[in-house]
């Protein structure tokens, strides 16, 4: 079994009035079958309401399934027991970096996930250590979490998943909020992990530029999975994917419409590397 | 503008007393206040000023910044000196219209004055050579016993110091949302004061909608981050005395002991 499991996993928001009335009930997540394995880096695209932040707090145990299941590292998320140890192995980077650092120096925040775990003293320092060298901050360690950039937070914020050594990170929408730079500097972090530490990796985003490197894409939509492949299989089906409300990168868009103009090139092309082989080819 | 306030009054230095324990810190603040009620004569006040000079000069912190405490209670100070001058019975030395300013009223107001200077410098050396989440923990540590009479000590800690690491984020966002009104026209200046605190509310109403949702934010963020409150929690940075803060607490029992000394004495 992989990593992270759901097996027909449904997710009801129930909307109450004052009264505690149901009155109405809106499903974000209509049956949801996936699975991650070990080590992979996946990403989970789909456009805003798809449910895919939905899905993500499932896999942290934040939410409990309406119905259906969630394994994480074969425990089930709906038992009260394995609540910990799935939060545990489960780590979660949210979209706003302000709201999600705790203590006001940055390695007493990388600090407060190990602290809560009851791991001892010395031991949280070492890890607080290593996790914020990993993620490149360690020279900020006692700095103050609000004179750092968006980027530099959201790092922090990672650092602070780090320490708790979690078998996986889920990502919800982590660049959302910051600059170009810092987005470059969040993703570049998320791979590091991935293949230094063999971290599995679930990113989840709508920008298509992110998921270029991903070993596996999932596409979300209304509440389902509707694609599943490599980045490659996903994004030559251009027309699919506009029928989803999302964009194909603008390097694979172009080489999508040269294509279809006629010209003789390979179809699912996601680097610019890639489509200036192509078009050297076809002069040759 | 909202920006410049700064919270907390920390002083950063190298020095003996910013390295004490906070518990110390807040057990000699408190004994200093309590001795500066207990003197009558003028070797208590020698005594207390001694020991609050010497612990001033230790702090390294410049004393022109803790007299600027002081500006905050200038009024308050000259009220109760002016109280304790003019309705003190006793020997009469001046006298002009309706008031009398007796040998004891002077004496009173006097050492009246001086005990408040003395409170504000006393307490300042505390507040700006410890940084506000170490009082926290200091706090923390200090009152827990009441743990056992059900008073949630770890919690109401934990509220202090996330309300610290917000307040500069709320500010920041209360200017925003102050231009963004004044954008479209508000006018936080014009008015009397009923007027003007009508103003605020469009600028109360969104700052806490947002304080909410951060709220909603943070306890999910906690939450993923394996916090369930105060047990099983062990710390990065645990409070240990070491030899110099016990020391430190033989110094302040000594002082108190010399005070109540002296009091009974003379």
């Amino acid at each position: 079994m992989g990593i992270i499991k759901t097996n027909r996993l449904v997710h009801e928001y129930i909307h109450r009035d004052e009264e505690g009335n149901v009155e109405s009930i809106q499903s974000a997540l209509e049956g949801v079958n996936l699975e991650i394995e070990k080590g992979q880096f996946v990403a989970i695209l789909g456009h805003n309401g798809s449910g895919k932040s939905t899905l993500a707090k499932h896999m942290n145990a934040i939410l409990q399934p309406s119905e259906g299941t969630v394994w994480v590292q074969g425990m089930d998320t709906s038992e009260e027991k394995n609540l910990w140890d799935v939060r545990q192995s489960a780590g979660m980077v949210f979209q706003n970096p302000d709201n999600q650092i705790i203590a006001s120096v940055v390695e007493e925040d990388v600090a407060f996930g190990p602290e809560n775990m009851g791991v001892p003293t010395d031991e949280i320092w070492r890890r607080v250590e290593e996790s914020l060298k990993s993620v490149g901050m360690l020279k900020f360690r006692n700095h103050s979490p609000n004179k750092l950039s968006g980027g530099q937070k959201q790092r922090v914020a990672i650092a602070g998943v780090v320490a708790m050594q979690p078998d996986c990170i889920v990502f919800d929408e982590p660049t959302a909020m910051l600059d170009p730079n810092g987005r470059k500097e969040v993703l570049r972090t998320a791979h590091l992990l991935n293949r230094e530490k063999g971290v599995t990796v679930i990113l989840i985003t709508h920008y298509m530029e992110e998921v270029v490197e991903a070993d596996k894409v999932f596409v979300m939509d209304s509440g389902k999975i509707v694609m599943e492949g490599t980045p490659r299989q996903i994004f030559s089906q251009v027309e699919t994917l506009k029928k989803y409300r999302l964009d194909v990168p603008q390097i694979t868009l172009l080489a999508y419409e040269l294509r279809k103009a006629g010209l003789q090139i390979p179809q699912g092309i996601l680097t610019r590397r890639e489509l200036v082989d192509a078009l050297s080819k076809i002069r040759a | 503008m909202l920006r410049d306030i700064t919270i907390g009054q920390y002083y950063p230095a190298d020095s003996v007393i910013h390295r004490l324990d906070p518990r110390v810190k807040l057990f000699a603040t408190l004994i200093f206040i309590i001795s500066l009620f207990i003197f009558r004569s003028v070797w208590g006040l020698f005594i207390a000023t001694v020991f609050m000079f010497g612990f001033i000069r230790l702090s390294k912190v410049p004393f022109g910044y803790m007299v600027k405490g002081l500006k905050a209670v200038v009024i308050l100070m000259l009220i109760t000196a002016m109280f304790n001058l003019f309705l003190t019975n006793g020997k009469e030395l001046v006298s002009f219209w309706i008031f009398t300013i007796t040998y004891e009223g002077l004496r009173n107001a006097v050492m009246m004055a001086i005990r408040l200077i003395y409170l504000i410098l006393g307490t300042s050396v505390m507040t700006l050579t410890t940084t506000p989440n170490q009082l926290t923990d200091g706090l923390e540590k200090s009152l827990r016993p009441l743990n056992k009479i059900r008073v949630p000590v770890h919690e109401i800690a934990m509220m202090m110091s996330i309300a610290l690491r917000f307040i500069p984020i709320l500010v920041e966002e209360t200017d925003k949302i102050m231009r963004a009104q004044m954008a479209r026209g508000a006018d936080f200046e014009a008015g009397g004061i009923i007027k003007r605190a009508k103003s605020m509310i469009p600028l109360l109403v969104p700052l806490f909608v947002s304080a909410f949702r951060r709220a909603n934010d943070l306890a999910m963020a906690m939450e993923a981050r394996c916090y369930r409150g105060g047990t099983g929690r062990t710390k990065m940075k645990p409070l240990t005395y070491v030899p110099i803060d016990y020391k430190a607490y033989g110094i302040v029992l000594g002082y108190f002991a010399a005070m109540i000394a002296v009091r009974i004495v003379l």
